[in-house]
């Protein structure tokens, strides 16, 4: 009688577990079919590489989207990863414990704030003082890129603050017994001890940030061009899927879903060079 | 005429938290000079080491009172420069701790830190420390490998010639053979018979066989508490407390 309930729970946890990765690959699928065979009909490189995004007249070229999306990731991890270093050093080897246990949860609550929020602020704070301090429309990669840095900050932290973590307190005392002072300590053993575990953390950070559709949506401008300074408005791959799937059909649809395809791979490399950095901290 | 002092220990008392685990150590340590402290687990040899250098102060719960003078300088006084000490009192752990650099960053980076760059000068440093550890002709051809390619016995010897390297005044070692077979234990002690002619040792160990072979004069700690210093001749064949004479002929620790 109690096997039959044993049994009954284990069936059902199971079911709720594999539903997890059934819906995964049910979306990866649903792009795949839905995009795929747009994309070997106009072929890999005209769909890349040509600037020309007019859906209406049946041209679609997504390079500068390609181009905003990198520029602002990469714009989001100069600001995101040296704060967000920085802080772990400061949390793990500068501060008492108390201070991390109190400071650590904070800043994962970070995580936790809708990102329309963050756009919004960016939108009433970062975009008019960029606007008035170093002109253009405000509106701008450096504008995402400073918005996104903050909304990585939690991701990178956390992983870093691990990574610090694990490295043994043997290594810092046989470099402080050797007379290094602290910074030395820390910068000549623990961060090369770390480094990897560090990697991992800004790599998934960069993950999130180009998958950020909503924050970016409300700071980059979104006007379909290849950016010349930081100071232009830029459209992602992200904010292109969002904006236009409300009204576009047929072939323009389907271009679309490519375009998901595309950031799905992007999201897949950075993804696996994290979980290979993380590999090769473990070891 | 007897060496002049280079470390006096004076009625040294430290605390982790609650915790009372030296008190009132009062010891003298002449220059040039092995001293051996034995006594079991939790006596406090290590604590006594960490004072000695300060690396108590990593702990936030430690608190010592007394006084140590090395020299003309209160080692223990708290306007003392840490790091500069450090550089005078070199630490051998009990568990050998390569740093994650090749075995040539792993000796120069003491020099390094104290500003020398110049590349025919830490070459020269690396083989002069190396060969006094008895690790150079092992190591000679592959310094640029991971130091984690060692042996466990080559390492703890990479750790003594690093702290060599940073030439300092006394060596400290915290039961540096517990980890080691008895070849690399030999290579360890052979090292220290040539150093003790230009260095103050302290020597820490769980081998009273090793204090009686090593060791100029040697230290009993119970409980925290120093039980009996004396000549190692004297100590080892006529101890004049009971609970040495208990612990040296095995009967408990």
């Amino acid at each position: 009688m109690r096997n039959t309930g044993e049994r009954i729970v284990q069936n059902a946890l199971m079911l709720v577990a594999f539903s997890a990765l059934a819906s995964l690959l049910l979306i990866a699928v649903f792009i795949f079919k839905e995009g795929l065979p747009f994309l070997l009909r106009t072929g890999l490189r005209d769909f890349l590489l040509s600037s020309d995004w007019r859906p209406q007249e049946g041209h679609f070229g997504i390079y500068p989207m390609i181009v905003s999306s990198l520029w602002v990731t990469f714009g989001a991890m100069l600001v995101g990863a040296p704060l967000g270093i920085a802080c772990a050093i400061f949390l793990n080897e500068f501060v008492p414990k108390s201070v991390m246990r109190v400071t650590k949860p904070t800043i994962e609550l970070l995580a936790g704030i809708p990102s329309v929020v963050y756009g919004f602020i960016g939108v009433i704070v970062v975009a008019p003082l960029i606007r008035s301090h170093l002109g253009g429309p405000g509106l701008s990669v450096l504008c995402a890129a400073v918005i996104l840095g903050i909304m990585i900050l939690p991701t990178v932290i956390s992983i870093s603050v691990d990574a610090i973590g694990s490295v043994p307190n043997s290594y810092r005392e046989g470099a402080l017994a050797l007379g290094a002072t602290r910074w030395q300590s820390v910068h000549m053993v623990v961060l090369k001890a770390a480094r990897s575990g560090i990697v991992a953390g800004v790599i998934l950070g960069m993950g999130r940030a180009i998958g950020e559709t909503m924050a970016v949506i409300m700071v980059a401008g979104n006007s379909v061009k290849i950016p010349h300074s930081a100071l232009d408005s830029v459209r992602t791959l992200t904010a292109n899927i969002a904006l236009e799937m409300g009204y576009a059909t047929g072939q323009h649809r389907q271009a679309l879903f490519a375009t998901g395809i595309v950031l799905f791979v992007f999201i897949m490399i950075l993804n696996s060079l994290a979980m290979a950095a993380m590999k090769k901290s473990v070891k | 005429m007897s060496d002049p002092v280079q470390i006096s220990v004076r009625n040294l008392s430290v605390y982790y938290g609650k915790q009372h685990v030296l008190r009132g150590i009062t010891l003298d340590i002449p220059s040039r000079h092995v001293l051996g402290i034995i006594g079991p687990a939790g006596s406090g040899k290590t604590a006594f080491l960490r004072t000695l250098n300060r690396l108590n102060d990593l702990n936030p719960d430690s608190r010592m009172e007394g006084k140590i003078l090395m020299g003309e300088t209160e080692i223990t006084h708290s306007d003392c420069d840490v790091v500069s000490l450090r550089k005078r009192v070199g630490m051998v752990f009990a568990l050998p701790v390569p740093l994650p650099l090749s075995i040539y960053d792993n000796l120069a980076y003491g020099p390094r830190l104290s500003g020398i760059r110049k590349r025919f000068q830490l070459d020269e440093i690396v083989e002069r420390s190396l060969k006094a550890a008895v690790l150079w002709e092992e190591v000679k051809d592959r310094l640029q490998t991971s130091a984690f390619r060692l042996s466990g016995g080559q390492q703890q010897r990479l750790c003594l010639a690093r702290v060599l390297a940073m030439e300092p005044e006394v060596v400290l070692l915290d039961e540096p053979c517990s980890g080691l077979d008895p070849i690399s234990t030999a290579r360890i002690e052979e090292a220290l018979m040539t150093l003790k002619a230009t260095h103050t040792i302290v020597l820490v160990t769980n081998n009273t066989k090793q204090a009686a072979r090593v060791a100029d004069t040697t230290a009993f700690f119970l409980m925290g508490e120093l039980i009996e210093v004396g000549p190692t001749s004297r100590l080892f064949v006529a101890p004049t407390d009971s609970r040495t004479n208990e612990y040296i002929s095995g009967r408990f620790g």
